[in-house]
């Protein structure tokens, strides 16, 4: 079945937007937590305080917000493309937060992790050339 | 691993898989996105949270996530994180026997390469 060029650029557009901001939200909420420090509970006011600190971070708020971002274009692609296309080719994400926080950040990513990031990238690549929707009638 | 962990963990799977499923079902009930304007875009968000695939999706989702942390409650996330990659091949199931997408081998070998990858990525 063929795929038509419009549906196709639409896909190559919108799936590299799911990674985006699937790995910015991560990246935000990740950065706000660690911003807050290590999370102790010995009351019930230690749960409040902690939400209270939670939802006042402007990281957490960003986070939030590009997560929201993640799902919208998630399900906005779905309404063409195949989730056997989609959700792999978004675990793309799992590549790119350890390549941001090793690059941009400085973290350190292990040896396995870096065999796991290029299998990641070789599955994506796979699962990139099949066609898009296997169920759109013509 | 104990019988408990791996009721949790084919919960925790089942439910996630089972609820992108469904909003990939509500996505399709309402067709393809073609016009990308805010307006119409808050327009698509509304008519898919009328469709009760999109609700069952928010239920499954919420049993998924409560599972997780009550499996994390016990388990080690270095290992409860990992195996729940196994769900992109449940997915491909998911996707060929409830939504009828035809998976070609070069795509069975992506997933299956991604699941792989992802519990590695993962694995503390």
């Amino acid at each position: 079945m063929s795929f038509p060029v419009a549906l196709r650029a639409k896909t190559i557009i919108m799936v590299p937007l799911i990674v985006l901001f699937g790995s910015t939200g991560n990246i935000l909420l990740s950065r706000g937590m660690k911003q807050l420090g290590a999370v102790r509970f010995a009351s019930a006011m230690d749960l409040v305080r902690l939400f209270m600190r939670i939802f006042s971070s402007g990281w957490i708020w960003m986070g939030i917000g590009g997560l929201l971002l993640f799902l919208g274009c998630f399900m906005v692609v779905l309404s063409w493309a195949d989730y056997s296309y989609v959700a792999p080719a978004a675990a793309t994400v799992y590549a790119v937060v350890p390549l941001v926080g090793h690059f941009l950040l400085g973290e350190k990513v292990a040896p396995l992790h870096w065999v796991g990031i290029l299998i990641i990238c070789v599955g994506v690549g796979l699962v990139g050339h099949t066609t898009p929707s296997t169920t759109r009638q013509q | 691993m104990t019988i408990r962990t791996a009721i949790f963990l084919a919960i925790t799977v089942l439910a996630n898989t089972g609820g992108e499923i469904a909003v990939t079902r509500a996505m399709k009930d309402i067709g393809e996105v073609k016009n990308f304007e805010l307006a119409a875009l808050f327009a698509v968000l509304g008519r898919a949270f009328r469709s009760r695939w999109m609700w069952l999706a928010i239920g499954l989702l919420a049993v998924g996530f409560f599972s997780l942390l009550t499996l994390l409650s016990w388990a080690d996330v270095s290992f409860v994180i990992p195996a729940t990659a196994f769900s992109y091949v449940v997915g491909g199931l998911g996707a060929k026997f409830l939504l009828g997408e035809r998976l070609s081998p070069a795509r069975w070998a992506g997933i299956v390469l991604v699941s792989v990858g992802v519990a590695l990525v993962c694995a503390g």
